[in-house]
């Protein structure tokens, strides 16, 4: 392995395990949310109406998102070079791209989100 | 005691070709498998090839496959594995096969050189010991995975090992562990940069198999994941070369 490989991967590992720290947390703040909320029911149009332009929700969510297109993709790239015969090379474009696709789509969907509001 | 016999089925053969052969050794009270290898290759077939030393668990090199599962046989009794009177025994998997039950270990210690398993001295003859405190945190950290006897049992229970040639393995990381937390130890940079990597700790899946099967009770997995949590920091002092 290369001298600046090793470097990569422990770094990926840092990554991993930080983002997974913050995920972990989210996910926690995002289901607590939920059951404290849902009082007989919830419809899209009243979680739209309590947090749709919610400055801190959105950050929140923007966040998470940041933190599942780091996550996400380092552990793809572990099963992809360890389950199929890529290459090193193309195994981490993947997932580069895997990457770029979950930040893009997941902040598009929070920024939407924060320009709705129902009239 | 009743006599009665244990029916075995042992590995003969080399990696490439053999076959399990059933013999029929009478059963004894404190019966170990080694006990029983020992009888076939003493009563029954003297070209049987196996490896022992010590019959004690302190040498590390009696270690088979006993009914699917890496153990040491020299402290294995037959009534706690096989209660049904049946045993299977074949060589460790992963390393190859010598003959039988004897395997090439090269592979297995070649590793722990490569993982930096050796103590680089910081002090010649002329100076003092080094007092070190039985109690102090690092010494604690080193001693938990010190009592490695090598027998291979881990390496052997590897999944990771068996689908990654390459990978440093249990043992030697276990090994390394040990020598990053002494603080007499000058080779620390070297090591780290031996054990990082997608050969080295990073490859760990920390399925644990490592810990189910150590006959010393030692635990490989954590010590890799301390190996991570150093080798992540030096890479973000720019330690790692």
């Amino acid at each position: 392995m290369s001298a600046s490989k090793i470097q990569v991967e422990a770094r990926l590992w840092l990554a991993q395990r930080l983002s997974a720290f913050v995920l972990a947390l989210g996910v926690i703040i995002h289901l607590v949310t939920i059951v404290y909320a849902v009082r007989g029911g919830l419809s899209a149009s009243e979680v739209v109406d309590r947090v749709g332009g919610n400055l801190g929700w959105s950050l929140f969510y923007g966040i998470f998102v940041v933190a599942v297109a780091v996550h996400a993709p380092i552990g793809l790239r572990a099963i992809l070079n360890e389950m199929t015969s890529l290459t090193s090379r193309r195994v981490d474009l993947l997932c580069f791209i895997a990457a770029t696709f979950l930040v893009v789509t997941g902040l598009r969907t929070v920024l939407a989100f924060h320009h709705l509001r129902v009239g | 005691m009743r006599e009665e016999n244990l029916i075995v089925s042992v590995w003969r053969g080399d990696g490439e070709q053999g076959e399990y052969v059933d013999y029929r050794v009478p059963r004894e009270e404190s019966q170990t498998v080694l006990d029983v290898v020992t009888y076939i290759q003493r009563k029954i077939d003297p070209t049987l090839s196996y490896r022992f030393s010590c019959r004690v668990g302190m040498c590390g090199s009696c270690a088979m496959t006993v009914n699917g599962k890496p153990r040491w046989t020299c402290r294995t009794h037959v009534s706690k594995v096989a209660p049904d009177g049946k045993l299977s025994v074949g060589p460790l998997r992963i390393m190859n096969v010598v003959k039988d039950l004897s395997v090439e270990m090269s592979d297995f210690f070649e590793k722990w050189v490569r993982a930096e398993g050796r103590f680089h001295p910081t002090k010649t003859r002329y100076d003092d010991f080094d007092a070190i405190k039985p109690a102090d945190n690092k010494r604690k950290i080193a001693s938990a995975g010190i009592e490695c006897i090598g027998c291979g049992i881990c390496y052997s229970g590897c999944d990771v090992v068996a689908w990654k040639a390459e990978y440093l393995g249990p043992a030697a990381l276990n090994r390394a562990w040990t020598l990053v937390n002494d603080v007499r130890d000058g080779g620390q940079i070297a090591r780290l940069n031996a054990i990082a990597g997608d050969a080295g700790c990073h490859a760990c899946h920390s399925q644990q198999g490592c810990v189910e099967n150590c006959p010393k009770h030692l635990n490989p997995t954590a010590s890799i994941a301390g190996l991570k949590r150093v080798t992540a920091f030096a890479a973000l002092k720019g330690g790692l070369k």
